[in-house]
């Protein structure tokens, strides 16, 4: 029936046709109470963090603000949250250096150098790197962890973050090296460009969007991570954000709303900043490889 | 590193190893080393994150079937001095009531919140915006994408606040003063949160996997008489199985590894929402059984693989079918 040259007039439109508006409308209700219930039972919990920041006295119901900033002081009247929110930047800093660093470095040698059982390896990588998660292996970590002298150590945190996110940040960057020409290369090669400066001046420049792919999605990981830092780093002048945010809700006493809430915004927007960007600017779809 | 670990889409996947041998796109010999690495330099590139992987992903996932045949604790005698003890862990696990309700607790909210939750309602999202363009879909997208990427421990809090029994907005919306959800079902409650807290990346699939459904076939059921089930399992189903199959599989093994209701409920009200990465976590690293704790982590290392390998097999069914 697809784009029939003349398309014939609808069958008997009295008889069934009415039987299909009427049907029709009361998908169209349905569908209006279920987008409705959708919005609901999304913004719900959202709106907390939306209002009780720049409430005069915030509570934990969710009402209209009476507005004010002075919520905000409560950041800096606490010794750990503005250090923290720096302890997270180190951490989602160093990683997504580190595993941008490694990654194209390796992707681009199994791109272009035919390494025996390269394609096993990637798969193998692959396949590791999506059973091995840190909630399956955070015994062995912590072991390891120690062993290594590497508890209470923001950079044990680090390495071992990047150890997880390689696999995956591989195989998407050897995706942006296949599909780059090699004819620049092969170029600079003739007027005696080295391979460290070919790599470094030209194949770099041309995978910039995936090198931003993967660091932006190594940022995303490590900045809402709790596990790692939580099971590894006692000190809590040395904790992220996740984990003192854990800390603040969980710890006795009345709960320091003014704190809480302002904390959350904070801690929270960076991402949410980073999502706006990389979604205007490259479309938030399937394509781009950044998830969680 | 909960989610953080996991394969790419099958998108980007499909470019992946399988592109490399026979494409035709672009021939080998040109290809091959155009930069004059040669073995040793290529090796060299590659070995700091070779190392990387090794040491933190490779040796971990040994160590753990190492350790689970041990009696190794954090504290005491066999802190010092482990023994090896053979199958002794898992078959005290096997006997173990707790570790059975673990495991079952575990089931239902894989299935709960990953299969029936984020799958159901990320496919229904998408196919009641299918096509829509205006700025309900944009801000239903927006909302249900925002409770995806906001970090872990301030959604928990988030969820925590709602469910407050004396002054939590849920209550005060339903009226239903005094209902402490967290400690009367706190399964159904760590299951909604998953649901809510997940159910982006299911929508944003189905919704890139009904735009293969041609809208003339749907036209064509709809005047045939074909209720919308109808349209649903004759039309779209057999267009999107992949893609159902993917979504469900990568989905359960993301849920089946989150440590994330630990944040809200911390396993209990008496280990009554205790899934099994909590269960672990409890024993082995507040309770320093790292022994037994190393033996239920390689079962659930276990269960891991055989997900991501039928995972692997259908993306590499997917690719041969495509071609």
């Amino acid at each position: 029936m697809t784009a029939g040259p003349a398309t014939p007039p609808r069958p008997a439109t009295a008889g069934p046709g009415s039987t299909i508006g009427w049907r029709g409308g009361l998908a169209q209700i349905g569908r209006y109470t279920f987008v409705s219930l959708v919005l609901g039972f999304f913004a719900l919990p959202l709106l907390w963090l939306a209002t009780a920041p720049f409430d005069r006295t915030p509570t934990i119901t969710t009402s209209l603000p009476e507005f004010t900033l002075d919520n905000f002081r409560a950041l800096l009247d606490n010794p750990y949250a503005l250090r923290s929110l720096w302890n997270s930047i180190l951490l989602s800093g160093g990683t997504a250096v580190l595993v941008v660093t490694f990654a194209a470095l390796a992707a681009y040698a199994l791109s272009r150098v035919r390494v025996p059982g390269r394609d096993a390896l990637l798969y193998g990588l692959l396949l590791l790197s999506s059973i091995v998660t840190g909630t399956a292996t955070m015994v062995p970590l912590y072991e390891l962890a120690f062993r290594l002298n590497l508890i209470d150590s923001r950079l044990g945190v680090i390495l071992i973050l990047s150890g997880g996110l390689l696999p995956a940040a591989i195989f998407i960057l050897k995706d942006f090296m296949d599909g780059t020409p090699t004819s620049y290369e092969e170029s600079a090669r003739v007027f005696g460009a080295s391979p460290v400066q070919i790599v470094w001046q030209i194949v770099l420049p041309m995978v910039r969007p995936g090198l931003a792919t993967v660091a932006v999605w190594a940022v995303a990981n490590v900045w809402g991570n709790f596990l790692v830092p939580f099971l590894l780093l006692r000190n809590p002048d040395k904790a992220p954000a996740a984990v003192i945010m854990y800390t603040l809700y969980t710890e006795g006493g009345q709960a320091n709303l003014a704190l809480l809430s302002t904390f959350s915004l904070l801690y929270s927007l960076p991402v949410v900043l980073m999502f706006v960007f990389v979604s205007s600017r490259y479309g938030f779809r399937f394509h781009g490889g950044i998830k969680r | 590193m909960a989610r953080t670990t996991s394969p790419p889409e099958p998108e980007t996947a499909t470019g992946g190893p399988a592109a490399a041998p026979g494409d035709p796109g672009t021939p080998l010999a040109r290809r091959a080393d155009a930069a004059g690495l040669g073995r040793a330099l290529a090796g060299g590139f590659v070995l700091p994150g070779l190392v990387l992987i090794v040491l933190f992903l490779v040796v971990p996932a040994l160590w753990t079937i190492y350790l689970g045949v041990t009696n190794y604790r954090l504290t005491g005698l066999a802190a010092a001095d482990p023994q090896l003890v053979g199958l002794d862990n898992y078959t005290a696990a096997l006997g173990d009531e707790r570790f059975r309700t673990s495991l079952w607790l575990t089931l239902q909210f894989v299935f709960g919140s990953a299969v029936l939750g984020q799958a159901g309602l990320g496919f229904a999202i998408a196919w009641s915006l299918r096509d829509r363009h205006g700025p309900v879909r944009r801000l239903v997208e927006a909302l249900v994408l925002l409770a995806w990427i906001l970090p872990s421990s301030v959604v928990a809090f988030l969820w925590i606040a709602l469910l407050d029994r004396d002054a939590g907005t849920l209550n005060a919306l339903l009226g239903t003063p005094g209902m402490a959800w967290l400690l009367d079902h706190p399964m159904l409650a760590v299951i909604l949160f998953n649901t809510w807290r997940g159910t982006a990346f299911s929508m944003m699939l189905y919704g890139a996997a009904l735009q293969n459904v041609p809208p003339s076939h749907l036209e064509t059921a709809r005047l045939a008489g074909a209720s919308t089930w109808q349209q649903l399992r004759d039309v779209v189903f057999p267009r999107i199985r992949g893609h159902v199959l993917t979504n469900l599989l990568l989905i359960s093994l993301w849920t089946f590894n989150d440590f994330t209701p630990f944040l809200i409920t911390a396993g209990g009200p008496e280990q009554r929402s205790e899934i099994l990465p909590v269960y672990v976590f409890k024993i082995a690293l507040s309770g320093g059984e790292l022994g037994f704790g190393a033996a239920i982590s390689f079962l659930m290392l276990l269960i891991n693989l055989v997900i991501a390998l039928v995972y692997l097999r259908t993306l590499g069914q997917r690719r041969e079918a495509r071609r």
